[in-house]
């Protein structure tokens, strides 16, 4: 396929994608997990998008979470525990044409992957991260996780964990080119649903975290939250989460922040009072390294040889 | 790549008269500025012809004798000698002045034909202070005899301790053998750069190419193009202080050697290891290295950094070393066989992913440079330790292919063949080199960069919806692999047990299958390859069995030894994984078999050691394994590679001992 463009094949039709051609699978989470609402949205979103199947990849790192690949008609890539993010790099660098999703979860992402976590948001390359955040180590039951509360009982911690939650969403805003920084929760599917769509157009690395429960052990978690909606704040701005009729109807407590003040979300994401959710930060002019990663690509393969030939000849005796 | 350096191992003579020894007091004494210290007898000195020599350049770190001896050995080779050099790095950036863990340089061995190891010991030495000598003192590379120049500017040092150091060093110098000329380098090089630091070495070099009567053309040559890029003011210093050196050394040394050069008709080039592998990477059609810097396979990426965009490639320099080998493997499963490069440390690191790319049969080139270990161990020198780690590298059974170049051409050769393999066995490539071929600059034949090395663009036609993603052929284990953009192809890579579709499988039939399928691909690449050739008689008395850079010392040892009557052959293994077939046939037409490494073993005589206990080289653990044949080893792990002469007497003792 030498000289031939890579979308080169004559389509006698156009395709038209409904959800189940993105349905793979029957997931095999507990019921009552907030996972099902976060495929659901992501086959939505595929769907309304009409993303070409075979031209996305949903990359995941290993935890209940992990699994979602598995039930997407994509490309998926099931890898290492807290690796997944740079997997996603490294297909995102040398393939601009590919739509890049990351699942990962508060074990994968803010404990054994911490240090990807904080690189890859400074790559900004762009791909959509959705933390799903049940504050709990589900797959191997119950263990404390960076984002458990302080007090809660788990396995490791009986007694109750010994130190507060680190908080994923001031961590990520304090990390150089971070450009999309965003939050929502599970119970809510239209918010939810706004979400991931934003942070999918945005040009650059979007990291959403999803605050969900875990049905089996964090059943209460958002119990405070999910009872009352006005302990929740929702987040209002024209360039925000779009929120509709139904989102306006649940959350009565809003205030605007303008998701290029950076200090102003610093101080809402940092807020215990409320639980924020919509956007924090958007800044659609950040580096990105998937533009210098992707320098060269398609280069003729007499252009390599010379090249390469070129160099060999400058050891030449 | 299968070219040998026969060398004569005997040692020329430095004819005394000619070369100053220093003598009580003398060196005391400040010459007259602008005078030279010894003038050699009237009349043109002989000028005598030797097989081979080893040449050395040390300093203290940053003074530029690394550059200087690769500079030498660069010239040596253009004039169409066989070349081999050692880089003596030390392990930090700024040790200490005038101390021996401050010693950096370069030694440069120069034959009439090929060379292929760094040989004995030095010589000729061209030392900028006399402490960084007690280094080379340490790894055994002086002897009674060998020439050593010496800058003379600590004899009149403003410090007393120093001036004292410096006598004392010249009469300890003596009392060794040592023949010592003292050099005004430092006076002489101050008339030209305000700060000698930075120029010694030029003029080092241009001092022994007087002595070397090598090409003074190409020696400013060779400093265009080094400086160039610095501006021209720097270059014309540059040839200023070789100039200087080099007369300096015509009116002064008393000494000519020369290193006749046998003319090869083929085209040639030199290079060290890591620069042969950058190349190996672009000729290949590798589009992607990435990285994470670490001592001594640094060096690739910084030729690639600089050269890679020309052949569309990039290098990433990922957050951590598990990153580097993550970003590979995406790169990977979107189509494009990348290259990661690390040292023993890196590797530790990379297993699980490695792990990962067995199971879910992921194309990628991972490239060891070995280094002293375990752990931190001894970053900058050369050890061939991580063989076993390679091997096992991923907990649970992960079959994968290693091999091991020998000599610098196949440090190229090799990556072209280790992505080939990667992408037709869908598996990892790991390729061990170490720190003495990585820094080892030795010429070779030009190659000859073709298309068919070249990776293909990424496949993004069609595929046939019918054609399972692991769609395993049952006799080879070989499969073809969708790539995301190929319509129909989707499926989902994990690291968990799965059936030929990609569906996790935990069943036992599933688990048994697959991981017999990924075995069969080692199994039938082995039915491909040759068996190996053995350097002397098919049959004798002892064969030696080695691996990686130790093959030129090895081999150079077996010259000698038959050369003196003895029946030995030698065997080097270039496939480690799978191994290369016929060995046990090859091993039983010898009395003895026995590997010689630089890794570590028990001595039998060890207390505590028995016959089951002991402790086996790592390739000699393969290959007892392997043949059932009872392979013996001789190995250490002093940092430095294996001279034929110390490996030559290993073997005549076991040979005795029998």
């Amino acid at each position: 396929m030498y000289g031939l463009k890579q979308d080169w094949i004559p389509e006698p039709q156009a395709r038209q994608f409904v959800l189940e051609d993105y349905e793979s699978g029957v997931p095999r989470w507990c019921s009552g997990c907030g996972d099902f609402a976060v495929l659901q949205s992501l086959r939505k979103l595929a769907r309304d998008e009409q993303l070409l199947p075979e031209k996305t990849v949903v990359v995941s790192g290993i935890g209940c979470s992990s699994r979602l690949p598995h039930y997407v008609k994509t490309y998926g890539f099931h890898g290492l525990h807290g690796r997944p993010l740079p997997v996603a790099s490294g297909i995102r660098a040398r393939r601009p044409d590919l739509h890049v999703f990351v699942v990962t979860g508060d074990g994968d992402c803010c404990a054994i992957g911490t240090g990807h976590w904080i690189h890859a948001v400074h790559y900004n390359m762009k791909m959509t991260v959705m933390l799903l955040d049940n504050s709990i180590y589900g797959l191997t039951k119950k263990q404390t996780s960076p984002t458990t509360g302080k007090g809660y009982s788990s396995n490791t911690h009986p007694d109750g964990a010994m130190l507060s939650a680190l908080n994923p969403l001031t961590v990520t805003l304090g990390i150089t080119n971070a450009s999309f920084v965003a939050q929502t929760v599970d119970w809510n599917p239209a918010h939810l649903y706004a979400t991931l769509l934003e942070a999918h157009r945005h040009p650059g690395l979007a990291f959403v975290r999803i605050i969900q429960r875990c049905p089996h052990f964090t059943p209460d978690a958002h119990e405070h939250f999910q009872r009352d909606p006005s302990n929740v704040l929702l987040l209002t701005h024209p360039d925000g989460i779009p929120a509709d009729d139904v989102v306006l109807r649940v959350f009565k407590n809003r205030d605007e922040l303008d998701p290029t003040d950076r200090a102003a979300a610093l101080e809402h994401a940092a807020r215990e009072d409320v639980l924020p959710i919509g956007l924090f930060l958007r800044n659609p002019e950040a580096e990105r390294y998937d533009l210098c990663s992707a320098v060269g690509l398609g280069m003729s393969a007499e252009k390599k040889l010379a090249a390469a030939q070129a160099a060999v000849d400058r050891f030449l005796i | 790549m299968t070219a040998h350096g026969r060398l004569s191992t005997s040692l020329p003579v430095v004819s005394g008269d000619k070369v100053s020894r220093p003598r009580a007091g003398e060196s005391l004494v400040d010459p007259p500025a602008g005078e030279a210290v010894d003038r050699p007898p009237s009349g043109e000195p002989r000028v005598e012809v030797v097989d081979q020599h080893v040449v050395e350049f040390v300093s203290d770190s940053g003074e530029g004798a690394q550059s200087a001896g690769q500079m030498f050995g660069t010239v040596s080779a253009k004039m169409g000698n066989g070349v081999w050099t050692l880089e003596i790095i030390p392990a930090e950036i700024e040790p200490p002045p005038r101390t021996k863990a401050s010693c950096s340089g370069n030694r440069v061995r120069i034959g009439k034909g090929p060379v292929t190891n760094m040989g004995e010991t030095a010589d000729v030495v061209v030392a900028f202070n006399e402490q960084v000598l007690y280094s080379r003192i340490d790894d055994g590379a002086l002897r009674a005899g060998s020439l050593i120049f010496l800058d003379n500017k600590w004899a009149a040092d403003p410090d007393p301790g120093i001036r004292e150091s410096y006598a004392r060093a010249l009469e300890d110098f003596g009392s060794r053998g040592y023949l010592v000329q003292e050099v005004p380098m430092h006076e002489q090089c101050l008339r030209i750069v305000p700060d000698p630091r930075r120029g010694k070495n030029m003029w080092a070099v241009g001092l022994l190419c007087a002595v070397y009567q090598l090409d003074v053309d190409r020696v400013r040559f060779e400093i265009e193009a080094k400086f160039g890029r610095k501006g021209r003011k720097v270059v014309d210093a540059n040839r200023a202080l070789a100039r200087a050196g080099y007369e300096w050394a015509l009116e002064n040394v008393g000494v000519r050697y020369r290193v006749p050069a046998e003319p090869v008709d083929e085209t040639m080039v030199v290079m060290n290891g890591n620069q042969a592998m950058a190349l190996g990477i672009m000729a290949a059609g590798i589009e992607v290295c990435s990285m994470y810097p670490i001592t001594p396979a640094t060096s690739v990426s910084h030729f690639l950094a600089r050269s890679f965009a020309a052949a569309g490639g990039f290098v990433h320099q990922a957050e951590d070393e598990i990153a580097a080998i993550g970003f590979a493997l995406g790169a990977s499963y979107a189509g494009k066989t990348p290259v990661t490069l690390t040292s023993g440390p890196g590797l530790a690191l990379k297993t699980e992913f490695i792990g990962l790319a067995v199971m879910a049969e992921l194309p990628l080139v991972i490239v060891v440079v070995q280094r002293g270990g375990p752990s931190t161990g001894l970053p900058t020198r050369v050890e061939q330790g991580d063989l076993l780690a390679a091997l096992h590298a991923s907990p649970g059974d992960a079959p994968k292919i290693v091999m091991a170049p020998t000599s610098i051409g196949e440090c190229f050769h090799f990556m072209i063949t280790a992505r080939q393999l990667a992408e037709t066995f869908r598996t990892p490539v790991m390729v061990l080199s170490d720190a003495n071929l990585a820094t080892g600059q030795q010429p070779f034949e030009r190659p000859e960069v073709r298309q068919e090395w070249l990776a293909p663009p990424v496949d993004q036609s069609r595929w046939q919806a019918a054609v399972e993603p692991y769609d395993w052929d049952p006799e080879t284990g070989i499969s073809q692999r969708p790539v995301p953009g190929q319509r129909d192809g989707q499926y989902v890579l994990t690291g968990l047990t799965h059936d030929s579709a990609s569906r996790v499988a935990y069943d036992a039939a599933t688990n048994q299958r697959t991981a017999t399928l990924r075995s069969r691909k080692l199994a039938t690449l082995r039915r491909s390859l040759k068996p190996p050739e053995v350097y002397g008689d098919p049959e004798g008395d002892l064969l030696v069995v080695c691996w990686g850079s130790t093959r030129g010392a090895v081999e150079e040892a077996i010259d000698g030894l038959r050369q003196d009557g003895e029946n030995v052959s030698s065997l080097c293994l270039r496939f480690l994984s799978p191994l290369e077939p016929g060995l046990e046939e090859i091993f039983r037409r010898f009395r003895q078999v026995m590997t010689v490494e630089l890794n570590y073993s028990d001595d039998p005589e060890d207390p505590h050691v028995d016959e089951g206990g002991r402790r086996y080289s790592q390739l000699a653990f393969l290959l007892r394994a392997a043949t059932l044949v009872d392979v013996d080893c001789w190995s250490r792990v002093p940092g430095i590679p294996l001279s034929p002469s110390r490996i030559k007497e290993v073997l005549r003792q076991r040979l005795k001992g029998e």
